[in-house]
């Protein structure tokens, strides 16, 4: 057939006509964005939201107070002489800040941190593999897919000790994350289907895998009852240890330092390691690090098993942590692996800058969760809608990192201009 | 003379291998078929004796040195043998009960039109170099915004206007992001389905609240040809002009000018600016009319189809669109066909949920998984533009 023909050759004969890659992006956001672009793109998108609050006759200070207010994060400007627990004793120390989450800050502080943790991970999915110049945004297949894991491993096993149980449930969700993730990788390296095709539709094949098996007759529905399309709740032992509340009010769990631990990883692995030199150096340019005998194909898939296993890690967190259960809604509602892209996005795929995004967006869903906001001042549906507008707003202002390039080069001309009469 | 030439044309457009192979799809999907009212044979090796005729015929394509024709012939018999098993070993009361045909046929176009809408503006929009992973959103904004207009003017017309005129705003930003920002399209496309959401769900609960959209919206009305039959007989206006535009897209595309030009544009802009074709102004084009299509496709859905509006109601229908686009290789009628395939298992979903229960959603993931095969090529690449997703910069 005529059709099956050739595709005609790529048009790489000039690299400099079209728009500047991935790793030049990077590249212009090391040297001149900074911490400023970043800061200056999530200012300009509360901004905006704001406009369009006030435009529906709220009033935006008292919105974004209330929301700051449901994120516990005024819980740092109340000072006072509190004190903490010494575990495994009866004695106590002094304390600047009031940790008893009968306290609303400190509680919504806890749940802030709380969506923080997958978000840390999620984002770091999705900047591990911009560094190799791919883009995930499978992170959402690969949560729901180490959830699913997650959930059977820890439902399943009673009999096992605790810490083996959680590490299991914990590996076993990362490696099922991995793979959803290298099944992308590995379609790139080998046939180079592009990975923002196949990772939406691994995306919505983990979507309806899991409305499949949590749904009422499903493989993985809930045993006791069989009339709700949850599944059933993991065993006690395989609860990950409450750190900061009170574990019946959705406690934040140790999990957080696996994540805070991951963004050390992905800085370590990605700066400091063989490994994070070729999949960095296939970023940049793939041909020239083809050229240099590094196999690109291979990087591809580690790049995306990497970054599969940090949103399945997420994905477990959530099981383990405060979850417990997995329903058919919890899989069709959950946008967390979404976030995750403007969280890389807005951290400039830096752990430290992932670290941050991870936890402005924390903050701004948990502020304007119907449980934290106080829906006197802010009907919190709106609110919901509100942070969904303000992430698009994210999105697009870091996508229109253009605009900074023009003023950066038509100031550069202005100078130019201005000397070269002389 | 000309007879014998018609016949050349005709011998070279149809091979014999192609007729074969296309042969050996249509007899695989009889050995399903067979098993299927009112044929509905009983023994299990009528479905496997005609599903092997299709392998066979695709085997002997394969020996000519057809991969793709080939493969898809086998494909379709060893699915049409699988399938077929499977429903002779199932009850007649059940098979009754979920193979109405009419009714199936119906519902699968109810839910093919949306995809068709978008799948076809999304077609144009890749075609002109653009990728458009907003579909979704802009298809969720003319979902809202129908309802929205068609509620305040209190009438359809004015509603599907509106619908259009906010899926092209929506693609008007993805357009300037994509082309004069030079954006990762995949950023802005996502942004724009975030941006979609939240801003229809917003402007959704602050308009109507608790109590949802009002009850006797003004509907997108059916045309209504008893001599048409059961299926065609009572269709929504929006099924037949998604029919017309499937034709005028085709034409558009592959007939004239314009076409030419878009296609220019996507797989070879600096060949296509060098003739004088405006790139830029092509490509906004094409992302606009992109969006009010998939737009379209959402109206249809939210005052042509259910006749009310809830927040996230197009629940990846843009991406199943996307797919489509793929599916169907960047073509108006190869995106209708998976569009029918895919709003086929929907509607097959819809229906063996009584006998199947849970099991049924899986055919919800079918388009999905199709489209993974298809990209993935183990029956043939799907390639496409050449400058799909790379922005141009003029000199």
């Amino acid at each position: 057939m005529s059709e099956a023909a050739a595709p005609p050759p790529p048009l790489e004969e000039d690299p400099e006509a079209y728009a500047p890659s991935v790793a030049r992006r990077m590249a212009f956001y090391q040297s001149a964005g900074g911490f400023v672009t970043p800061f200056l793109t999530a200012v300009f998108a509360f901004l905006m939201g704001g406009i369009v609050v006030a435009a529906t006759g709220h009033n935006p200070l008292r919105v974004y107070k209330a929301i700051f207010e449901g994120a516990g994060l005024n819980w740092f400007f109340h000072f006072g002489s509190y004190h903490i627990d010494i575990p495994f004793s009866t004695h106590h120390i002094w304390f600047w800040w009031n940790t008893s989450t009968n306290y609303t800050a400190a509680y919504n502080l806890t749940q802030t941190l709380l969506t923080t943790t997958p978000l840390i991970l999620t984002g770091l999915a999705v900047s591990f593999a911009f560094r190799c110049g791919l883009f995930n945004i499978g992170g959402q297949g690969q949560y729901i897919t180490g959830a699913i894991v997650g959930v059977y491993v820890g439902s399943r096993f009673v009999s096992m000790g605790h810490f083996q149980h959680v590490a299991l449930a914990i590996v076993l969700a990362s490696l099922a994350g991995a793979f959803w993730g290298a099944i992308a990788g590995f379609l790139k390296a080998t046939v180079g289907a592009h990975e923002v095709i196949t990772t939406i539709m691994l995306n919505w094949i983990a979507y309806w895998a899991g409305s499949y098996f949590f749904g009422r007759g499903g493989p993985l529905q809930n045993h006791l009852n069989k009339s709700i399309p949850i599944s059933d709740d993991i065993a006690q032992g395989a609860h990950f240890p409450a750190i900061w509340g009170n574990p019946a009010l959705q406690a934040l769990h140790g999990g957080i330092f696996l994540a805070l631990a991951a963004l050390f990883v992905f800085y370590l692995v990605l700066n400091r390691t063989t490994l994070g030199y070729e999949v960095r150096a296939v970023g940049f340019n793939s041909e020239a690090a083809r050229y240099g005998g590094i196999s690109v194909g291979r990087n591809f898939v580690v790049a995306m098993a990497i970054s599969g296993s940090f949103a399945g890690l997420a994905g477990a967190l959530d099981i383990l942590g405060w979850q417990f259960r997995l329903g058919v809604l919890d899989v069709q509602v959950s946008n967390i692996g979404f976030i995750g892209i403007a969280v890389a996005l807005l951290g400039r795929n830096t752990a430290v800058g992932v670290g941050c995004a991870a936890l402005l967006f924390g903050a701004l869903l948990t502020g304007t969760s119907t449980r934290s906001l106080d829906p006197n001042i802010f009907p919190p549906q709106l609110a919901g809608n509100l942070a969904l507008m303000i992430q698009a707003l994210v999105l697009l202002f870091v996508g229109a990192d253009l605009l900074i390039v023009y003023i950066w080069q038509a100031r550069r001309k202005l100078r130019l201009t201005g000397r070269a009469p002389a | 003379m000309s007879t014998i030439d018609f016949a050349g044309r005709l011998r070279s457009r149809w091979p014999l291998e192609t007729v074969v192979a296309r042969g050996g799809v249509v007899i695989g999907l009889f050995a399903f078929i067979v098993a299927l009212p009112p044929f509905r044979a009983d023994a299990q090796w009528v479905p496997v004796l005609v599903g092997l005729v299709a392998v066979g015929a695709g085997i002997w394509v394969l020996t000519r040195g057809l991969r793709r024709p080939g493969w898809t012939a086998i494909g379709f018999g060893i699915v049409g043998i699988g399938l077929g098993i499977l429903v002779t070993r199932a009850s007649h009361g059940n098979l009754n009960q979920v193979v109405v045909w009419s009714a199936l046929f119906s519902a699968t176009l109810v839910w093919a039109t949306p995809l068709t809408f978008a799948a076809i503006g999304g077609m144009f929009s890749e075609r002109s170099g653009v990728v458009n992973i907003g579909l979704e959103g802009m298809m969720l904004s003319g979902a809202f915004f129908a309802t929205l207009g068609a509620d305040k003017f209190g009438s359809w017309e004015m509603g599907v206007l509106c619908a259009g005129i906010a899926g092209g705003c929506f693609a008007l930003v993805h357009a300037f992001m994509a082309i004069h920002l030079r954006a990762d399209q995949i950023v802005s496309g996502t942004a724009i389905n975030f941006l979609a959401v939240g801003v229809t769900g917003y402007f959704f609960i602050d308009i109507y609240g608790e109590n949802g959209t009002p009850g006797n919206l003004p509907r997108i009305p059916e045309v209504s040809l008893g001599f048409l039959g059961r299926v065609f007989g009572h269709l929504n206006l929006m099924i037949w002009v998604s029919f017309a535009l499937l034709i005028l897209a085709h034409i558009t595309l592959f007939r004239t000018p314009i076409g030419l030009r878009i296609r220019s544009v996507g797989e070879h802009p600096r060949a296509a600016d060098t003739v004088g074709i405006s790139v830029y102004g092509t490509r906004y084009a094409a992302v606009v009319l992109s969006g009010v299509l998939a737009a379209l496709g959402g109206a249809y859905l939210s005052i042509g189809y259910l006749g009310s509006f809830s927040e996230n109601m197009t629940a990846g229908r843009g991406f199943i669109a996307l797919a489509a686009v793929i599916f169907g290789n960047w073509r108006p009628f190869g995106a209708f066909a998976a569009a029918l395939l895919f709003g086929g298992s929907t509607a097959l979903s819809f229906r063996l949920a009584q006998p199947w229960g849970n099991a049924s959603v899986l055919f919800q993931a079918l388009p999905y998984v199709l489209t993974l095969i298809a990209v993935a090529g183990v029956i043939g690449r799907s390639v496409p533009p050449a400058s799909a997703g790379r922005p141009y910069v003029k000199q």
